[in-house]
């Protein structure tokens, strides 16, 4: 385990949009170390649903044709920040599914690189911020592939929606690419529930809050959709949809 | 049942409804028909209380209650339906699981028991059979994937599972085929037809009326009712036009 030393301020890229009075209390981040080995293949889980300020650095290895699926689900927290760096050897495959879920005054953030150190990796990145009152939900996400990570597939799926309009969203994907046969999609959206839907639902006789609480039980499911547990973190998720609502 | 008194609503602050009459009572069965851009989907956006469409005169009581004095839900819950002209489609909401908690959120606004798992799943079944729908049609997200006839036909499901006194239907018959036509058909009979219950069927055709027979037939034209009379005018309309008719 090894410990950055002097706190970061906001001209810190990766830290622009943090809650650096709540970061202050749980410096420094511990740097967590996983290593998928050679062809193995492993599945984590990051759960934070306590309301104390949390802050996590994931050091990952994938190595050689080895597959991680790792879920992140931040619902709670007054400041959450998950931190996610990985690198891929050849043919490995990262999957990233996670959800954040905010309201009140909670700053909660995602920041990931994700690096294609050789050829034919793979990895797919689906995240879902939901964020009421006066929160702020923010995704920072950089996907790097080296020179000669040829047959690179990287995707990124970043959507955020806001509850009430007085939510903040940030979202920065961003590509880093040196090399020829590279595959990088990238999708980002902020918005809010679709207006059509919700009358349709009340329509049927849902109150406002249940038909929201639906269609945002649908939006956050697909951070899991898969997931070794997939139920248990819906359950977790929608516990914190319905206190948020 | 319904009584809609010199109604006026406009959309994006332009006029559409501008002084529409209408009485529905229990048992009877109205087709509103009219040209594009009449205002018949307005009306039943504006009964329903979609967003954006604001009432600006006049009166609708529902069994003697003020419409206007209701939010969309509890305006399903006092027993309106509205079928879609174009069901939404919701990702990732499946119809059971939707349909389950709204007609539960119905019964509780109404004070009654809500129903058990094992009870709505019967229920969706019988009404899914009588529209020849797939129970496993209803296992998928709302609308999502669904051909133009499956979703007015699940519309009808929905009203099935709902059991509203006050069905308004938004060219329920738009997006059919002849089969299908005759599947919907039949089965707003079968759900509608009874002395305690309404309907009213907007549409622009005289071909549902085949087999869902009004009592009244009335002529939509420039946000108002221009000519009311039974059955006979819907063929009248289909002979000589809604220029020459309204006129």
């Amino acid at each position: 385990m090894t410990l950055a030393a002097t706190l970061p301020t906001r001209k810190d890229e990766a830290f622009r949009y943090a809650d650096f009075d709540a970061l202050a209390g749980v410096w420094p981040i511990a740097r967590e170390e996983i290593v998928v080995a050679a062809g193995q293949e492993d599945s984590r889980q990051i759960v934070e649903l306590g309301e104390a300020a949390v802050a996590r650095h994931l050091a990952i290895r994938v190595e050689k044709g080895a597959k991680l699926d790792l879920r992140i689900l931040t619902a709670g927290p007054a400041y959450g920040r998950i931190a996610v760096d990985v690198e891929l050897a050849e043919g490995a495959d990262f999957l990233l599914g996670a959800a954040q879920l905010a309201t009140g005054s909670e700053t909660l953030e995602i920041v990931t690189e994700v690096t294609h150190c050789e050829q034919n990796a793979t990895s797919m990145q689906v995240i879902r911020s939901a964020l009421a009152g006066h929160s702020t939900g923010t995704y920072l996400g950089r996907i790097a592939v080296a020179r000669g990570a040829d047959g690179t597939d990287a995707e990124q799926s970043v959507r955020a929606m806001l509850i009430d309009r007085t939510a903040t969203a940030n979202a920065r994907p961003e590509l880093e690419i040196y090399a020829d046969d590279v595959k990088a999609a990238h999708g980002c959206a902020v918005g809010e529930l679709d207006a059509q839907g919700l009358f349709y639902l009340a329509s049927r006789g849902l109150t406002p809050p249940q038909a929201k609480r639906l269609m945002l039980q649908a939006f956050v499911a697909e951070a899991f959709i898969g997931a070794p547990n997939e139920e248990a973190l819906s359950e977790a998720a929608l516990a914190r949809l319905e206190s948020i609502l | 049942m319904l009584k809609i008194d010199n109604l006026q609503a406009t959309v994006a602050d332009k006029p559409i409804l501008k002084g529409l009459s209408l009485e529905i009572n229990p048992g009877e069965i109205h087709a509103i028909m009219g040209p594009n851009g009449a205002g018949k989907s307005t009306l039943g956006y504006t009964l329903g209380g979609r967003p954006g469409y604001e009432v600006t005169g006049g009166s609708v009581t529902f069994d003697g209650q003020d419409l206007f004095e209701l939010e969309p839900h509890e305006r399903a819950a006092a027993g309106l339906f509205l079928g879609f002209q174009y069901p939404v489609e919701i990702p990732g909401v499946s119809f059971v699981q939707f349909l389950r908690e709204a007609a539960n959120a119905q019964r509780k606004g109404r004070g009654e028991e809500p129903l058990s798992g094992g009870e709505f799943l019967k229920l969706a079944k019988e009404k899914a059979g009588l529209l020849r729908l797939d129970m496993d049609m209803l296992k998928r997200p709302v609308n999502v994937g669904f051909s133009g006839g499956e979703k007015k036909r699940a519309e009808m499901v929905q009203m099935g599972i709902l059991d509203p006194k006050l069905a308004i239907l938004d060219e329920t018959d738009s997006g059919l085929d002849i089969d299908a036509l005759r599947v919907c058909g039949e089965g707003i009979n079968a759900i509608m037809r009874a002395p305690d219950k309404a309907v009213l069927l907007i549409t622009h055709y005289q071909r549902l009326l085949d087999y869902v027979k009004p009592d009244f037939v009335h002529v939509l034209a420039n946000g108002r009712i221009v000519k009311s009379g039974g059955p006979e005018l819907a063929h009248q309309l289909e002979a000589e036009g809604y220029e020459a008719v309204a006129a």
